[in-house]
């Protein structure tokens, strides 16, 4: 295993014993920048100057003993949509031209506290306005295992860059699931915690009731690792203690959530859970009653709240979108303050029957994505005999618990028959981040699989 | 309001929000708003909302 196949949590000791460098990592890394972002696309600001500083920086403060944790010195890098300070923010979006932020984001703070290097900035779907991260000023990410297909999104350069070894994390948002979707079609893990728990100022809104902000990441543990730094423990235990799989209750959400999944990712995802029953892990199936109502609920609640902040710019200058963004955007100007409302009731009525299918469990499972990722360009999909948006089927699974606020994270699951990464999603109780942890990173070990 | 006076309701919100999207040049958000409206009928056909206490009925007023 090279030291780019490594999770921090794997190279963190070294790190901390100068066994290896931070300016070495970050060298790995810029090097698999240089050799993959042509293809990918993946970054769209490279600070690989301020970033070789930085290690140097870690590396001295090390030698000093003056260790900060076990993210002192190691090469990361944000969604471009975060802001760190002296650095253009592009929310991928010509609209925001020459904007460079001014301050860190609370976020961006805690992590440079932690003695985190910056990277660079990731690609995204413009504005986070969707699932597949094409829809971009500076051109489409590409998936690392096909470049032809979407890398997800809208978190799609983080996910890209974490697989890749151009980066050993990076911080992306979820809003509908696009935290967890790249994760899944990528091959990585992606967290999104519980609503609030981390703060999203510093970070461009899409949806203020919705948003979230976590890392994608190689392992669990690294996911813990970034959790806990950026709610400002610079220095925390490094691993989840794991429970043993016979003590795990989790609830299987069969009706709706298993009704529509193409057939590889059904075939993968029931392979993962048999194989976690075998573990012991005890599966019992649980129903939320209101599914149906899911993405009714979250358009009403999204689309108004993007256009709101967006609407100054689509009444002066809205040209400066990508078509398909600024139709959405308009979109959401029609919707009434009446369904609006409608929709908030709706979300609390999602939220109490989320709480009681977690009743007596320590989470839930569900798939993250019912497909793989698509080709570029694709709008389209049939799934046994209806066809479904690509962009309906991307977040049929995810943007419940953005609207409920349940903490959930996606774990690689292995491949397609086309070798294509397939995520399991694990859903954790209200406030109950490190419990989901815990959980996932015994589902982890159980499955074997790392980002 | 029964399901039928929302479709009917909401049938009449598409019209006028086609009609201001045509206005304003941009007729390539008609199969987006139709969508929405689909949505819209979804959400008002809810049973939540029979159960918020207090809410009006039409036969109440």
């Amino acid at each position: 295993m090279t030291m780019l196949d490594c999770a921090i949590t794997d190279l963190a000791a070294r790190l901390s014993s100068r066994g290896i460098s931070s300016v070495e990592m970050t060298d790995a890394c810029l090097t698999q920048i240089a050799r993959n972002n042509g293809r990918l696309n993946a970054f769209i600001t490279i600070l690989a100057d301020q970033a070789r500083a930085d290690a140097r920086r870690a590396d001295e403060e090390i030698a000093s003993g003056h260790y900060r944790g076990p993210l002192h010195g190691v090469p990361l890098s944000l969604k471009d949509l975060i802001d760190l300070a002296g650095v253009p923010t592009t929310a991928a979006s010509r609209v925001l031209e020459h904007h460079v932020a001014d301050a860190d984001a609370p976020i961006t703070a805690r992590l440079r506290t932690a003695g985190a290097v910056f990277l660079g900035k990731c690609n995204l779907h413009e504005f986070a306005f969707g699932t597949t991260s094409e829809d971009s000023a500076f051109g489409p990410v590409r998936n690392p295992w096909d470049p032809t297909r979407s890398a997800g999104g809208s978190s799609g350069g983080s996910a890209a860059a974490v697989v890749t070894g151009m980066g050993y994390a990076s911080i992306g948002t979820d809003t509908g699931g696009s935290i967890r979707i790249p994760a899944a079609v990528c091959g990585c893990v992606g967290l999104k915690p519980t609503s609030g728990e981390l703060p999203c100022e510093g970070i461009i809104p899409l949806s203020r009731t919705l948003d979230h902000v976590g890392p994608l990441t190689r392992t669990v543990a690294d996911a813990w690792l970034l959790f806990h730094v950026m709610t400002g423990i610079p220095n925390p235990p490094l691993l989840p203690v794991r429970r043993p799989a016979p003590s795990l209750r989790i609830g299987l959400l069969r009706p709706y959530f298993m009704d529509v999944l193409s057939d590889d990712v059904r075939e993968q995802f029931e392979l993962e859970l048999e194989r976690l029953a075998m573990a012991g892990v005890t599966v019992v199936e649980r129903a939320v009653p209101h599914a149906s109502d899911i993405a009714a609920v979250y358009l009403h609640l999204q689309l108004p709240e993007a256009s709101a902040y967006h609407a100054p710019v689509l009444q002066t200058r809205p040209e400066d979108y990508t078509p398909p963004v600024r139709l959405r955007l308009e979109m959401g100007r029609y919707v009434l303050a009446e369904d609006y409302s409608r929709a908030q009731v709706g979300a609390e009525v999602l939220r109490r029957e989320v709480d009681a299918a977690l009743d007596g469990l320590d989470g839930l499972v569900l798939p993250t994505v019912p497909i793989t990722a698509q080709p570029i360009g694709s709008t389209g999909l049939t799934i046994g005999d209806r066809s479904y948006p690509v962009r309906a089927l991307m977040l049929r699974l995810t943007q419940l618990f953005d609207i409920t606020g349940h903490p959930a994270i996606s774990v690689p699951c292995g491949r397609s028959r086309d070798n294509l990464p397939v995520g399991l999603q694990l859903v954790g109780r209200h406030g109950r981040t490190e419990d989901l942890l815990t959980l996932a990173a015994t589902c982890e070990d159980v499955i074997g699989q790392r980002g | 309001m029964t399901d039928e006076g929302n479709r009917v309701a909401v049938e009449a919100w598409l019209r006028a929000a086609l009609e201001d999207a045509e206005r304003r040049g941009l007729p390539e958000l008609k199969p987006l708003l139709e969508g929405l409206a689909q949505a819209t009928i979804t959400l008002r056909a809810a049973d939540w909302n029979d159960t918020v206490p207090h809410a009006p009925r039409p036969a109440d007023q």
